[in-house]
């Protein structure tokens, strides 16, 4: 039987929910049998591969190119799981769309403010969008598994039953925070 | 004290009430969980967070539970897809009213909000998020007022109104731009009237009215009105 | 004062009118007004007296007729004559041509006579007849004697009978049976018992209540003090938002000659009864209508609903039993007493008795204030009271019960106006707006405007309607700007049954109306906005179909 494609993405997160992944310690290597890992940022892929069957997004989408970048990976997967709070609700990564002109706040205190040297804002990166959104303001998500971190049981949990055919039921066991 | 005289079915089984009692009591006392928010035993019932209204026989509008007094022979729901249904959308609704960040709150891990997300798998919110910003007080030497995880339950409100006898807090202002107010709406350190008793912070279901520097966990005191309630009977 | 005297001031009064030939009056309620009443009515007085006619013509005040969209109105008695947009210059030469050359003034004229034709005037039986600020002028068409009879002649249980025959359903708009209503009130024990009469009028575009009060303000409190009478209250209070001065004004005054004639305060009309009334102002809350909330500000408190039951009858002003009735309801009342129940009940149709009133607004010929039979079909109102859409326009929908009322089509317009009808429709009585709206305005906007309304005066207290309105309108709002998406549709149906369903009071119950309405007979044009980028009106600013793909 040929292996489950997964994906893993890294947006505009903390990495942690990819921690929480690599948690599930030796049941790993029973996933392992199972799935294949053709994309993650812990799998030297350049580019998003085509006919992905799940794929895990931590993160909330927070510039341009992460924007892009979720749209393809929506064209090019199944199954498309928020992974985290970040993903699920914009978590820390939003707070800044509390601020009136975020995007300006955000650059000053981190480029101007907070540094002693070369005071500037940066060029050569991706814009940042007004807004840091949830992934589901901007694709359509298939599953949502919120937690900050979600744990790494929960995470077996989920992928296993979506591996097995059956929609994960949640109540009672994720946790947002 | 009144006998339980009061006969009536709650999700089909038959439960006997004190004709005091509302639909709520009968149903905890009985064993059957009705989700609540806004009520906290020992306060007077608010009836503003919805989530614990239920379905009864005969009647075609939702009864908040914790304000629906029992009568003979009454039939009750308490638990059916449409009111579930209705339950999920109101979880949704508080999340997304404010900024609800529960990795950075005070609360996390002693939040009824977030418990009731979880019991009933609210797992997203279907609406968008506000992120509008409210002011942070945290003038006061000891409490920290932020309007930003306030859901207005008005919990604080009436703790201090109805135990601790004062009244400093209130609500201003209406519909979505409610918020709670500190004596005339000054900063808390200015307040004459607040005698700095904390009741606020040991209800707050959320991490609205905290104590500095402390986890919600370690002040929070959900049946301090009802110990105060009891005590003032005897 | 004695029952007796009542009919003697009648008399006098009857033969003062007697003693002039011609009566001019002039309406000065708050549509005419801004028109320049006040000086069209002193351009009449001078012009007569500059004729040396004050012996044969007097000159008064009157309230409203209901036809506002002509403003300044006038009247003149005999034959009841409508003068329309009359100016003060026009005032001499009125005179002169109506009452010394006996000659109407054709020009001038009311013409459309369906206007009235198809009306049937109870509550406003004395607008555009009496002399508001006079409370003889209003003893004079038979003021109080439905009081005096109450007192002398009836119990408090066989006015409540009376009241329970005529079929008489409360006006505020839920339509609850005012007999029903009354007797939960006498039968509870707890004393002292209050009434409150809600003009608490808050929906845009509807001024029913404020007509009433300024136009026969005695009517309110005699059927106040009827119900107080038929309920062992003996403190009522008029709960009157403070968007009204002119209402105000006039009710104040009508509270004082009432106290002085003896008609309420202590020993009414010699009887045992006492009963005092207070007016009481709202704060610019629309919400303070709901009877519950109203009972919050009375007490001094925040305006804001509270959960029933309790139901006011049982515990209301202050945990003791009140009655709260509209102003509307309570007018009827007078007419009730002296004409018996039986008579009401043969007016309207068998489940809805009696007439209602209604602000007849938006794209229509004849905007006005109206009152009709219950029964009417919504078609005779817009076409033949109303006129229609005027010229060149074509009929959309009609928006009946105020803000959180329903918007029906075209198809629906043979729907007899009843309670049961209108809320099976899927709009209310409400407070009685009717609001008309043609191919010029887009469905979406319109309900927008509306759930704007019920979002900025919702109180904040239950979570649905303070968190979830805000939701809906934001919905609306991307619809509108061509960022919409089927799916929020879906989402905006499903919050309008959350917030219809488990809101605590009936704003937050009906304020999702024009959404669920529209949604329902409008669908298409909906999906118009969403699937075609395309605002059948013209009105909505809907971006390019690439760019929201994008």
């Amino acid at each position: 039987m040929a292996k489950v494609k997964v994906a893993t993405v890294w947006l505009s997160g903390c990495s942690g929910c990819h921690m929480s992944f690599l948690d599930q310690d030796e049941k790993i290597i029973e996933l392992a049998e199972k799935i294949e890992l053709v994309y993650s940022p812990i799998v030297d892929i350049k580019d998003f591969p085509e006919n992905v069957d799940i794929t895990f997004v931590e993160g909330a989408v927070a510039n341009e190119e992460q924007l892009h970048q979720l749209k393809t990976i929506r064209e090019r997967t199944k199954l498309l799981i928020a992974f985290g709070d970040c993903a699920v609700t914009g978590n820390v990564v939003a707070l800044r769309n509390m601020f009136q002109d975020s995007v300006k706040e955000v650059l000053e205190r981190a480029y101007v403010e907070n540094v002693d040297h070369s005071k500037q804002y940066p060029t050569q990166v991706p814009k940042l969008l007004e807004n840091a959104h949830p992934l589901h303001e901007v694709v359509k998500v298939d599953f949502y598994l919120p937690g900050c971190p979600p744990s790494a049981e929960l995470i077996n949990y989920v992928l296993n039953e979506i591996l097995d055919g059956r929609k994960p039921s949640l109540e009672g066991r994720f946790k947002f925070g | 004290m009144s006998e339980r005289t009061v006969k009536l079915v709650i999700d089909g089984r038959e439960v006997f009430a004190k004709p005091t009692d509302t639909i709520l009591k009968a149903a905890k006392d009985n064993g059957i969980y009705i989700p609540t928010l806004c009520y906290l035993e020992g306060l007077t019932a608010y009836g503003g967070c919805r989530l614990c209204v239920v379905e009864v026989k005969g009647n075609p509008k939702l009864m908040t539970s914790c304000t629906t007094p029992v009568s003979n022979n009454m039939e009750v729901i308490t638990n059916s897809p449409r009111l579930n249904k209705y339950r999920k959308q109101i979880i949704e609704l508080l999340l997304a009213e404010r900024t609800h960040t529960c990795s950075v709150c005070v609360a996390n891990g002693s939040c009824e909000l977030q418990e009731l997300a979880t019991r009933f798998g609210v797992d997203h919110t279907s609406v968008s998020r506000n992120w509008k910003r409210f002011e942070i007080d945290m003038t006061h030497e000891r409490f920290v007022l932020d309007h930003n995880r306030c859901i207005l339950c008005t919990r604080c409100i009436r703790v201090c109104d109805e135990i601790e006898g004062v009244h400093v807090l209130d609500v201003k202002r209406r519909g979505k731009d409610s918020s709670i107010v500190i004596d005339l709406d000054e900063p808390w350190a200015a307040s004459y009237s607040c005698t700095s008793c904390g009741k606020c912070s040991a209800v707050c279901p959320v991490g609205a009215i905290y104590v500095k520097l402390k986890p919600l966990s370690e002040t929070k005191k959900k049946e301090l009105p009802e110990f105060v309630v009891e005590r003032r009977r005897r | 004062m004695k029952p007796e005297e009542i009919q003697k001031i009648a008399e006098i009064e009857h033969d003062m009118r007697m003693a002039y030939k011609y009566r001019i009056k002039v309406c000065c309620s708050s549509g005419c007004i801004p028109f320049g009443a006040q000086k069209l009515l002193k351009a009449f007085e001078d012009a007569v007296k500059e004729l040396g006619l004050q012996n044969v013509c007097k000159v008064a005040r009157t309230g409203c007729v209901g036809t506002c969209s002509v403003a300044p109105v006038v009247l003149i008695d005999p034959g009841n004559h409508l003068y329309q947009n009359v100016k003060p210059e026009d005032a001499k030469r009125i005179v002169q041509e109506h009452v010394v050359n006996g000659r109407i003034l054709e020009e001038f004229v009311y013409k459309n006579e369906a206007y009235f034709s198809k009306q049937y005037r109870l509550v406003l039986r004395n607008a555009g007849k009496i002399d508001p600020l006079r409370i003889e002028d209003y003893i004079s068409v038979g003021g109080y004697s439905a009081l005096a009879k109450a007192l002398t002649q009836m119990t408090p249980e066989q006015v409540i009978y009376e009241v329970t025959v005529s079929g008489l359903r409360g006006r505020g708009g839920a339509g609850f049976p005012t007999g029903q209503k009354w007797n939960f009130v006498a039968k509870s024990t707890a004393k002292p018992k209050y009434v409150v009469a809600n003009l608490d009028e808050g929906d845009p575009g509807v001024f029913a209540n404020r007509t009433l009060a300024e136009a026969d303000p005695h009517a309110i409190i005699e059927g106040m003090t009827i119900a107080a009478y038929a309920v062992g209250a003996e403190k009522g209070y008029i709960y009157i938002r403070s968007e009204y001065p002119l209402a105000i004004q006039t009710l104040k005054k009508a509270i004082e000659q009432a106290k002085s004639y003896g008609l309420i305060g202590d020993n009414i009309l010699g009887s045992t009864f006492n009963f005092d009334i207070e007016l009481r102002l709202g704060a610019g809350a629309f919400v303070a209508g709901e009877e519950t909330a109203i009972l919050s500000s009375i007490e001094g408190l925040r305006a804001t609903p509270r959960p029933r039951p309790p139901y006011p009858a049982v515990s209301g002003l202050w945990g003791k039993p009140t009655l709260i009735n509209n102003v509307e309801t309570l007018a009827n009342v007078p007419l009730i007493i002296l004409n018996g129940g039986a008579w009401f009940s043969k007016i309207g149709t068998p489940k809805c008795t009696g007439t209602k009133c209604f602000s007849l607004t938006g794209k229509v010929r004849n905007p006005g204030l109206i009152e009709v039979p219950m029964g009417i079909t919504l078609k005779e109102v817009v076409y033949e009271i109303g006129g229609g859409v005027p010229e060149g326009r074509k009929f959309k929908a009609v928006l009946v019960g105020g803000p959180s009322g329903g918007c029906l089509p075209e198809s629906m317009l043979s729907l007899p106006i009843d309670y049961e009808s209108l809320t099976q429709a899927g709009a209310i009585m409400g407070s009685g707006g009717i609001v008309v709206i043609d191919d010029e305005s887009c469905i979406v906007d319109t309900a927008r405007f509306f759930i704007d309304f019920c979002m900025d005066e919702s109180c904040g207290k239950c979570v649905p309607c303070r968190a979830g309105l805000p939701k809906v309108r934001e919905i609306l709002d991307k619809i509108m700007v061509g960022e919409g998406t089927e799916e929020d549709l879906k989402v905006l149906e499903e919050l309008s049954y959350l917030i219809k369903d488990a809101s605590l009071c009936g704003l937050g119950q009906t304020a999702p109306n024009p959404v669920l309405t529209t949604l329902n007979y409008f669908k298409k044009e909906y999906l118009s906005h969403i699937l075609d980028g395309k605002c059948p009106a013209g009105k909505c600013n809907i971006k390019r179909m690439e760019v929201v793909k994008k």
